[in-house]
Formats: C-alpha cells, structure tokens, sequence
C-alpha cells in the first residue's frame, strides 16, 4: 500500500496492489440502484399487503385479508361447485338410475375410486380383485347376488353370513367325501359317497340347494362354479370350512367372514356410488 | 535471470500494445451506420421481404379457417390441408433439426447467412434506421442531433420516428399474435379492447420488446445477448467464406495523395468508409470480428471506393482465411463437414416426408386393466379389463367399432357395438374381454385389438396381451 495517492481526485479509496490496482467509490450502475429500490418497496408493499408482522400475541394480517387455509377453502368450494350438479343429481336418485345415466356412471367412475379406495379395497384389493378370504368383487359370482340393489344393501346393512360346523353330526371321512363331492362339481365329476351325504346326512342341500348352485337370499355359496369364498380353494380347504363352519360363535377354527355395515359412516349419496362402482368392476348383474 | 525479467517485460508490453487497439463496443455510444446503394444493400432488400410472410401471412384463409393457424388452446396445429395433433409432433423435431442443422451448414459455408440477412434482430433494426435516416438525416446530422441538449425542437424531429418504431412493433405484436388465433378476429378484438389477457399481453411484450431492441439495443444484441451469435462463430473454419479484408493486397495502408497511391502502400486507401456503413460498428480490416453479421455492406462500400479510385473490385469480398493466405480450397461440395450436414438434413427431411405421408387417421392406444390382472367368471370364462383410447385425426366424425383377434371366440363385453369418434378429438372407452379358460393355454396370450370403419375396414391396431390363470 503506498503511502501516497498516486492518482489524485478520481474517487479511489487509497488502497493500491501493484502500483495501479485500486478501489474505487464510484456509484453502482442506475439499472442496478433502480433494482435495488424496486426490491426494498416490494417487500414493504408485499408485508402490507400479506400476514407478516408478529405482534405480542397475535400478527398483523394483512391488509388483503388472504390466508393459506382461506386459499384452500376457497379451491375447495370450487371444486365442490363444479361436483354439485352431479351429486345433487345422485342424492336424488336411485343407485339403479345412476347406472343408467351414462354422464352420472362416468363421473361415479372417477370420484368413487377414491372412495373405495379408502373403505373397500383394505379387504377386496384395489379393482375388486379380492384377497384371500375376501370375495373377489370384479366376478359375477355372488353370494347375496349381483343386481344393483342387492349390492346398495349389502354395503348398507353388511353382511354376516352363517355356516354350522359339522364337526359333530359327521364324521371325519363323511367330512372328506363331502369336500371331495363339491370340489369335483366344477369339473363335472360326481363323487357319489359325497352326494349321497350332500343331500342326505349332512343336509348341505338345505342352504345350498340341490343343485350345489347357492342361494342369494342366504348368502349360500355357488359350489359348482369353481370360484371359492375360502383361501386357497382345493378339496383340504373345503374340508376345513365344512368341519368347523363359518362364523359359528366361540369356535377359533370357524371360518371368518363379516362384510362391516356402512349404513351409519357413509352417506347415502356415497354408497349409491361404491354400489355403481363396484358393479361397473365387471361382475353387475 | 535479469534477461528473463526483460523478456516477461516485453511481451507484457507487446500483449498491452495490442489491447490497446481492441475497442470494445458496449453501446457507450450509438452506431449511426451510413447507407450506401449496392449489390449486397439490394440483396439484403431481397431477403428482408421473407419476413413480409410474417405480417400478412395470417389474413390467408383455408375453406372456413385460417391458413396456418397454431391452435395452442385446441392443441391443433392447422397448415392448410394438413392438421396437426399432439401426437404427431415428433416430426416437430425432426423440422427442429432439420433448421439446426440448415444453421450449421449454410454458417460452415459462407458464416453468418442467417445474422446477416434473416435474422429479425438485423431485420428490424434496419427498418428502424432507415427510418432514422429518412427522418432525422445522415449519421452527421445525427450523431450532432445527439449531441444537442433536450428540448422542443429536438423533440418535434425525434418524435414522428418514435412514433413509427411503435406503430411497427404493434404490427408486429399483433402479427405474432395472429398466427396463434383467427387473424380477423384478434383485429376486432383489439379494436374493439375486447381482446383477452393473453392477447394484451403478447401484444405489450413485443410492442416493447420490439422497440426496446430494434430501436435502441440493436447491435448489442448481436454483441451480448444472442447465443446464435457465439453458436454460429464456433462454427467457422479456415474454409468457411466471409466477408473479409483481403489485407495482401490492401496493406499497408494509407492515403492518397493528391490521387496518388504512396510507394510502399496497398490498395486500401483508409477511406474508412467500410467502418462508416457498418451496422454493427466493426472495422473489417481487423480480421474476423465476433461483432460482424456478415451483412456484406462493406463490400459495396469498398467496391464502390474502388471502382472511383480506378482499382479493381474485392479488396474486401467474400473470401475463406485459406484464400487470403493464398492456400489451395475446395468447393464446399468436397468437404466432410457440410457434407456431413447435409447427409443429416436429407435424413430429417425424409422423416417428416415419411411422417407426413403415414400420418394414420384414427390411432388406437390400448392399456390392460392390471388390478385385476383376470377374473375368473361363474361360466369358467376368463375376464380381462382393457381400457381404449380412440383419436379421430380425420376432418369428419367417424362410426367406428372396435374388436379383438388373437383367440378364438374372444368376446367384448360392456362396450357398444359401435361408437362415434368426433373429428379431432380422443374417446375413451373400456370393456370386458372374455376368452374361455380352455382356449387359453399359457399365463400370457397375444390379443390384438382393432379399430373398424362403418364398412368394416381396418384402420388402426394395438397389440396387447390376454392374462389368465396359471395353467
């Protein structure tokens, strides 16, 4: 640094490098002090306009009155405009009509997907593909059947059906012949030791028919289709179902099989919509 | 070691000698080129008019629509016959590089062709300055109006050209605007100050874009703001041809003296006129400048130099380095990189040729249900969910129906016989395909689903796969 200014009167700071390297004090550019001023009265401006200051126990809010929350209440409300034509429509109707309505079924469609994403797929799997011990939703097989109606009840009311454990009015190889009688239906085999304990001894008959075909008032099972309600299927498993029952009170081996009753979480408006969806996945009837 | 000092020392000083002959244009001072009649001055008229397709292009009509209209909202891209829909624009990619590489080879050939003679920056600030010219007089009379203080009279002869800058960056806004909605329209929209936020704004972005840039940035541009300017200049080699000072032949340069060409001097007689004319402010004579567009306006003040001084013409011409140095040079046709160029360009020409000719008029999109993969059904039939997507590009709405082929007794169930495909638009359909468990005789079938005509014709497949229970 050199004690003396070499170049006098030209707004340098006194610091020299190298003879001639030196800081000067001129003025930044007038584009960038112009810039600099825009920013500071924007900020000012924009902590006027928007929630900022905090105060002692509240904050300043802002003279354009705007909040997060509001922002979203007020896309919400948007959204719901856009929506209430279709869902006063389908309030007003019945799950069967809607069905008929070819706009009402495509906006039933996209807005219950979710829907049943959060209430049916835990248990059915998404699309209604089912899971095991859970009744595939997509087929045509049904155990309280498969019109439209039939399908507003069971999510309604739900659905608990009963099968008695035969554990003691048959014995184990009764039990096997049986099993082995209704697997071999979808097949076309007859085992006859097993019909002759179907619809005689065993009484299966009396809910499931003669036919083995099911009842929907009952909620029994379609055996002859070859589509099991009971993981994995196969002559074992239904040897199981036969031996300890479904649902039958106090007994842990008994097979599981509640459908929750949506009647007082959903309403009405959404159910009407799970009912379409679920009978559009394939299987309605 | 003291020797050495010396050396640094020196070539310290030669290093300085020579930066102190760079000047450094950035816009401290505004460039009132001088405009001279010639050759190049004419050809430049010439190619400027291309851009006149820019202004009344939009006000042709096709049948009941726009020529060219970019229907951004419609996503439709309409060129007189031809509609163009999203899913046609890969060829917009190809049209893409097809330009680049046009870019490239024309620059690897003669430089900057596009800078000098196309480009809407060199375009309208030469409309601007001719306008300059023709109101407010020579680049003296200018640069003395420049230097006048601000006042009434001073004002009263720059405004009618303030005027006339804004009236032609309206137009150009509005043209802008008006190759994206109905031309007539957008007129009356504006007339009217009925037009949307939209079209406001692009007519205010490029009203001051447009005067800004043209009327007062102008070739600082070219200098700091234009990567084409650096891209192309990359792309120069020893054979690329310019205009250029051949300085063999000019230099050294001087005077004449009483019309006298001084012993030992070159042709160029430092008139300075090349620098006078230059839009840009470069001097020529320099070498090869980044600042120059290669608008060639010096050559015709050069020529017409030399034709008054009796010398022949082309003391500056369009010339390579190769040719200056007196090297050999190959036509352009003989070497590898335009070549290369052009092998590219006739390959993305061809592509669009093919896009163009093949463009199908209904394409079918077909996505599998995954969630359930396939559903086993009570009549031991298996379910597969197939959702489709139909585009109609024709002009017309078309009855089409769709069915599947692959095996046998497919059967769609949950769609339509038939459905109507509005012209330019995409339905969406789904439906239940049904195959007998039998039939199928591995996890995966191939399926392929068609699109039908009202007379039964196919007009667009997809291939998809049929899922089924492990055998």
């Amino acid at each position: 640094m050199s004690e003396h200014n070499p170049f006098p009167g030209e707004n340098n700071t006194g610091h020299f490098w190298d003879e001639d390297l030196r800081e000067l004090t001129n003025d930044p550019p007038t584009w960038w002090r112009m810039g600099f001023h825009a920013s500071w009265i924007l900020v000012i401006g924009y902590t006027i306009w928007y929630p900022s200051w905090p105060l002692v126990s509240s904050h300043f809010e802002g003279v354009s009155g705007w909040t997060a929350i509001g922002e979203y209440k007020a896309d919400l409300k948007e959204v719901e405009g856009v929506r209430a034509p279709f869902e006063e429509k389908i309030a007003s109707m019945s799950a069967a009509d809607i069905l008929k309505d070819q706009q009402l079924n495509e906006y039933v469609q996209r807005s219950a997907k979710v829907l049943f994403g959060d209430k049916c797929a835990a248990c059915h799997g998404s699309g209604g593909a089912g899971n095991p011990g859970f009744p595939v939703l997509a087929d045509d097989d049904w155990l309280y059947g498969g019109t439209i109606d039939k399908i507003v009840e069971t999510i309604t009311n739900g659905r608990m059906g009963m099968m008695p454990a035969h554990a003691g009015t048959l014995s184990d190889q009764e039990l096997r012949d049986v099993a082995k009688y209704v697997t071999g239906l979808n097949s076309g085999t007859e085992y006859a030791p097993g019909k002759a304990i179907f619809t005689g001894k065993g009484a299966c008959f009396a809910c499931h028919g003669m036919d083995a075909k099911g009842m929907h008032a009952l909620g029994s099972a379609n055996l002859t289709d070859g589509i099991w309600r009971f993981a994995p299927g196969g002559e074992e498993s239904a040897y199981h179902t036969i031996k300890f029952g479904v649902n039958v009170p106090g007994n842990a081996e008994s097979r599981n099989a509640v459908m929750p009753k949506f009647g007082g979480n959903l309403s009405e408006s959404d159910i009407k919509k799970l009912a379409v969806y679920v009978y559009n996945l394939g299987g309605g009837q | 070691m003291s020797d050495q000092k010396v050396d640094h020392q020196s070539n310290a000083d030669e290093l300085y000698e020579e930066s102190g002959q760079w000047t450094l244009n950035t816009g401290d001072e505004t460039i009132h080129a001088k405009r001279m009649p010639g050759k190049f001055r004419s050809l430049k008229w010439l190619t400027m008019s291309v851009w006149l397709v820019f202004f009344f292009g939009p006000y042709l009509r096709w049948g009941d629509r726009q020529a060219v209209l970019f229907d951004i909202p419609n996503r439709q891209f309409h060129i007189f016959e031809l509609t163009i829909l999203p899913q046609d624009v890969w060829m917009l990619s190809l049209v893409l590089l097809f330009f680049a590489i046009l870019l490239a080879v024309v620059t690897s050939i003669a430089g900057r062709v596009f800078c000098g003679y196309f480009c809407f920056q060199t375009i309208w600030t030469d409309i601007f300055t001719w306008i300059e010219d023709k109101l407010e007089g020579n680049p003296a009379k200018r640069r003395k109006l420049d230097k006048e203080p601000f006042g009434l009279a001073k004002l009263k002869v720059k405004l009618p050209k303030h005027v006339a800058w804004l009236v032609i960056s309206m137009l150009t806004g509005i043209s802008f605007a008006a190759w994206f909605t109905d031309a007539f329209k957008l007129w009356h929209d504006y007339l009217t100050l009925s037009a949307s936020t939209l079209a406001w704004a692009v007519l205010g972005a490029f009203t001051v874009g447009t005067y800004v840039l043209a009327g007062f940035m102008r070739e600082q541009v070219c200098f700091w703001l234009c990567p084409y300017a650096r891209i192309q200049g990359v792309m120069y080699d020893r054979e690329t041809i310019l205009p250029a000072y051949d300085f063999k032949r000019g230099e050294k340069r001087g005077r004449l003296i009483k019309g006298k060409q001084q012993e030992g001097h070159g042709d160029c007689v430092d008139c300075n006129q090349c620098v006078a004319v230059c839009p840009t402010g470069v001097d020529i004579r320099t070498g090869q400048h980044e600042g120059c567009i290669t608008c060639a306006l010096c050559i015709d003040a050069c020529d017409s130099v030399m034709e008054k001084i009796g010398k022949p013409k082309g003391l500056i011409r369009y010339a390579c380095l190769d040719e200056l140095e007196g090297k050999p040079t190959k036509p352009f046709y003989k070497r590898a990189r335009p070549l290369v160029y052009i092998t590219i360009m006739i390959l993305a020409a061809s592509g669009i040729i093919y896009g163009l000719a093949n463009m199908a008029g209904i394409e079918l999109k077909v996505l599998h249900e995954r969630q359930p993969l396939y559903i086993q059904q009570t009549d031991g039939s298996i379910m597969n969910k197939y959702y489709f997507k139909v585009l109609n590009k024709t002009n017309s709405d078309q009855t089409l129906s769709i069915r599947a082929v692959g095996i046998d007794g497919l059967e769609l169930r949950g769609i339509s016989a038939s459905f109507n495909a509005v012209k330019g638009d995409v339905s969406s359909l789904s439906a239940f395909v049904h195959a007998d468990r039998d039939v199928l005789t591995q996890e995966r079938t191939d399926v392929i689903f068609q699109v039908l005509d009202s007379e039964g014709k196919v007009v667009a497949e997809y291939a998809s796969m049929f899922f089924g229970p492990t055998k």
